[in-house]
């Protein structure tokens, strides 16, 4: 007996797995089972043949299952760690290079409010109204930001701080993103490992642990909301299955406490919100209702949306817009439905039938016509503008121009895939097809979360977040399949061999099956059509085994090198500091950007205004803590219009709106000199479509292209474009540079013409190292009452030109000479 | 009782209807074990008060919105956990329930009610 007992001892968990629902089962509980599965086959003992199963390559015999299993996981353990390490460690490339630093845009209005948390207390964080945001308007941001990160990292500055660690803020800030990428990585182990083996939940670990499409949001530095969203959101995934599977009411109160997390933490929690309630409603459909999935999802409901409601950014929004109706509608369809199968359990089946006959006209007739009412008297929403123009892609360009000109929001390119995720977007749609060979509940989320994202992901560049945990786990699942089958070193008996072996033995042809399949416990791979066939299945040959795994060793090896290749080369950058490379290799650090916010930290008055575009407002409140009239958060048209109106009129229609808004100084970013192509002049047209928007009788987009329809800043620029005051400030001197030469603009590839611009109503007062960062201060109105144009005039030596709007500018009316 | 035709007598198909009640309520009476019965007489009562509260909305006023919100959230809300409870405890339950017992279920539906109430609780201020 001993021979056919050990060669299944060969192959444990990582057989049975795939084939069985519950892959938590340790290597001993297996081996009982398939040694029993044997023992009870009740047949002549004398009558069979032990067969013993041929091994491509002999493994250990003496080893203990309980010696397997503990090191199986301790050696789990270790990879993870290494795991964590190698996700924290792939994000620091910013922090080596440069400094530790709150990158790009968004994280400075994060950091300022951690800073608010941290020093003031959390009264004062929750009730925070910031009058220098916005001037003259302020903005509440208690109630108009999601705190979750900012809490977040108010706790474990807190918590370091009581075990006597403490680590200022801005260290906490900066390194948080990674060490959650860290967790996201061990979440995402665990979320796999409900679906597949702990071998695919090791690799889907490896895999979003390095994969460039997580790292571009969670650099060390990126202290953005998506740096914890992810680990929420796959947390809240995991609780979810776990809920689904066990039937706990704690499990779905666990994906309760993560997605009020998530709520609080980021807006694209409304992802969550619908694809649970999308997967309870697909597996009604397919017929598969139990107890189970009411437990879950009627927990996970009522204590999610009720924590959800204490965001004051969210707060009545799950039950007031459209999508958050979907989450409602499933909840209500699966009270219906338990409460029905509770009476089909009591009442026998004819008179059941006509009881739930009259019951669900009863429900239907009332809940559509409830719903009728509530939409169209407008208490519940619509779809909210942002989520709307997922579905039309064309409604933001028409009707909200802000949202379509953010460069994270336009529509992905095929590349795009292949740099964030490389060799896993090919294997992701085989991981689909694996999760539909089983078809278990937990693998139609897969299917669904995959088929969902795919189409998001498409959509914008932004959403490419979401996919790469589904396509890190898809891929994994395939992977480890193909891995597993081919390192697994059991031999399949041939045909002939198999024949031989059942002619000798006076049993049924379903007998012999039975005891062949219990013997040979191999993956089923269950293949139709010409893969298909009675003999058995496995790979036969060593050689195959060895090029098949060195091949996709290989493919793993690039993995590696080109997720470390792209997180260095594309996603590490500040985006505060440049940096380029001297003639003679040594490397340029850029700093134009802080030079010039700590000038004006340094060189004006503690309120003075500063106007830009809106950009880089939260870049000024937080690194030059001055007021400024629109930022980041653009949520006023309005005003941002106006800016807009300001920055492309002439001089004579913008200083009105200089002085009512109180503005001290105007800023402008300039590319010119260096080629930094995120400069204002690129995007000044968007400045004058939302201007356009506004004022479409004052600002019209075509007058600020040539005749031919080409946008020129040369000598063929329109007038128009030439008098706008965003034209004047950036190119303000710039042929002096050149000293007689014509002065060539590096971005846009043209001559600016050398004729000088004057400025009437500004004065140059800083401008950084490069000439990327411009600051003009506005002049106040002339002491005696003159027009500023004139003023100018003067002082330039021309004559004074007595025109109609000269005369009547004098302070209190027309002058007019005494009667002689 | 055969209801195979939809019913053209109206009186039939109401005779029908009456009698498929009494089987209910008597199929209810004698195989529903009592800790079932319990909870759902908590049910009715959660119901109730739900209904109530919603009705003083409607027909009052709605001024401390957020007191009616809270209330009503965790009315709902001890609804269907006490209602997942009862699945949990109710025969026929070890079919569907093989990695949660009976007490296990009902010490989540502890720690569960538990949360609610915090967060509605939250909710009322």
């Amino acid at each position: 007996m001993a021979p056919k007992v050990k060669t299944p001892a060969a192959t444990p968990s990582k057989n049975t797995p795939l084939s069985t629902p519950t892959p938590g089962k340790i290597a001993s509980d297996i081996l009982a089972e398939q040694a029993t599965v044997v023992d009870n086959d009740p047949l002549p003992a004398a009558t069979i043949t032990p067969r013993v199963r041929k091994l491509a390559y002999p493994l250990p015999t003496h080893i203990s299952p309980t010696t397997i299993n503990n090191t199986e996981s301790l050696l789990r353990f270790v990879i993870l760690a290494l795991i964590c390490g190698a996700a924290i460690g792939s994000r620091l490339f910013a922090v080596i290079r440069f400094e530790s630093v709150i990158h790009e845009f968004d994280p400075w209005f994060n950091f300022r409010a951690s800073k608010v948390l941290v020093n003031e207390g959390f009264y004062e964080f929750w009730n925070w109204f910031d009058p220098t945001a916005w001037y003259p308007l302020g903005r509440t941001v208690g109630t108009t930001l999601y705190p979750g990160l900012m809490v977040t990292a108010g706790v474990i500055w807190h918590f370091l701080r009581l075990i006597n660690m403490p680590v200022d803020i801005r260290n906490v800030c900066v390194m948080l993103a990674p060490g959650f990428a860290g967790l996201t990585a061990w979440t995402t182990y665990l979320f796999t490992t409900e679906m597949s083996t702990p071998s695919a939940g090791l690799l889907a670990a490896a895999f979003i642990g390095i994969a460039p499409g997580y790292i571009s949001r969670s650099v060390a530095g990126s202290y953005d909301n998506e740096a914890i969203a992810i680990f929420l959101l796959m947390g809240a995934f995991y609780s979810w299955i776990k809920a689904m599977k066990t039937g706990s009411a704690l499990w779905g109160m666990i994906t309760a406490i993560f997605y009020g997390w998530m709520v609080a933490a980021w807006g694209g929690y409304v992802f969550i919100t619908n694809m649970i309630p999308l997967h309870a409603f697909v597996l009604i459909l397919m017929g598969r209702f139990n107890n189970r999935l009411y437990t879950a999802y009627s927990s996970w409901y009522v204590i999610g949306t009720i924590s959800s409601m204490q965001v004051p950014f969210v707060e009545f929004l799950p039950i007031r817009t459209s999508e958050h109706m979907a989450a409602l509608g499933v909840f209500g369809l699966l009270q219906l439905i338990a409460f029905v199968e509770i009476v089909r359990r009591l009442v026998p089946g004819k008179q059941f039938q006509l009881l739930l006959r009259a019951f669900v006209v009863l429900v239907f007739v009332v809940s559509f016509a409830a719903l009728v009412v509530l939409t169209f008297s407008g208490w519940i929403a619509p779809f909210a503008g942002r989520f709307y123009s997922l579905w039309d892609t064309g409604y933001a360009k028409v009707h909200m121009p802000i949202i379509a000109s953010v460069s994270e929001h336009q529509p992905t390119a095929w590349p795009s895939f292949f740099f964030d995720l490389e060799m896993l977007i090919f294997f992701f749609p085989a991981g689909v097809f694996w999760c539909f060979k089983e078809l278990r509940d937990e693998q139609i989320f897969i299917i669904i979360y995959a088929t969902l994202s795919a189409y998001f992901a498409g959509v914008m560049v932004r959403l490419m977040l979401v996919i790469t945990p589904v396509v890190c786990v898809a891929a994994a699942i395939a992977f480890s399949k193909l891995l597993e089958a081919y390192i697994d070193p059991v031999i399949p008996e041939s045909e002939e061999e198999l024949e031989e072996a059942t002619a000798h033995q006076p049993m049924s042809k379903a007998k012999a099956k039975k005891i062949a399949a219990a013997q040979q416990n191999k993956p089923e791979f269950n293949f139709t059509g010409i893969l298909g066939g009675k003999g058995e299945k496995g790979i036969f040959g060593l050689d195959t085994r060895f090029a098949v795994v060195s091949v996709l060793s290989l493919f793993l090896f690039l993995f590696v090198y080109h997720c470390t290749w792209v997180t260095s080369s594309a996603y590490s950058s500040p985006s505060v500091v440049l940096a380029s490379r001297n003639p003679d290799g040594s490397q340029n650090i850029i700093d134009d950007f802080r030079e010039a916010y700590y000038w004006i930290r340094q060189n004006t008055e503690k309120d003075s205004v500063i106007m830009s575009w809106w950009d880089y407002g939260y870049q000024i409140a937080g690194m030059a803590d001055r007021p400024t009239l629109v930022d980041n958060n653009t949520w006023n048209n309005t005003h941002i219009a106006t800016v807009g109106k300001a920055m492309s009129s002439n001089e004579d229609i913008a200083y009105p709106i200089l002085r009512k808004h109180d503005v001290d100084y105007i800023l402008v970013i300039f590319g010119g000199l260096l080629g930094y192509s995120g400069d204002d002049i690129n995007k000044f047209l968007w400045m004058v479509r939302i201007a356009q928007g506004e004022w479409p009788d004052e600002v019209q987009e075509v007058n600020y292209f040539t005749q031919r329809g080409e946008y020129a800043v040369d000598e063929r620029a329109t007038p128009t474009m030439k008098n706008s005051l965003m034209y004047k400030m950036s190119y303000y001197r710039f042929h002096e540079l050149f000293g007689g030469h014509p002065a060539q603009d590096r971005v846009r590839g043209q001559t600016i013409p050398s004729t000088g611009i004057q400025l009437d109503t500004l004065d140059e007062a800083f401008t950084s190292e490069n000439w990327i960062v411009r600051i003009y201060k506005v002049k106040k109105e002339d002491a005696i009452g003159r027009d500023l144009k004139a003023v100018t005039s003067f002082e330039g030596g021309k004559k004074l030109k007595k025109s109609a709007t000269s005369s009547n500018n004098a302070i209190g009316g027309k002058k007019s000479r005494p009667n002689m | 009782m055969s209801v195979k035709q939809p019913p053209s007598n109206p009186t039939q198909s109401s005779a029908a209807l009456q009698s498929s009640f009494q089987t209910l309520l008597d199929n209810y009476q004698t195989t529903i074990p009592a800790r079932v019965k319990l909870i759902d007489s908590f049910l009715l009562f959660i119901f109730l008060s739900g209904i109530l509260q919603f009705a003083y909305r409607v027909l009052v006023t709605s001024y401390p919105f957020y007191a009616f919100a809270g209330g009503f959230g965790s009315t709902v809300g001890q609804f269907v956990l006490l209602a997942g409870l009862r699945a949990q405890v109710a025969p026929g339950r070890d079919g569907e329930f093989k990695e949660v017992s009976q007490e296990r279920a009902f010490a989540d539906f502890c720690a569960a009610s538990v949360i609610l109430h915090l967060f509605a609780f939250n909710f009322l201020g």
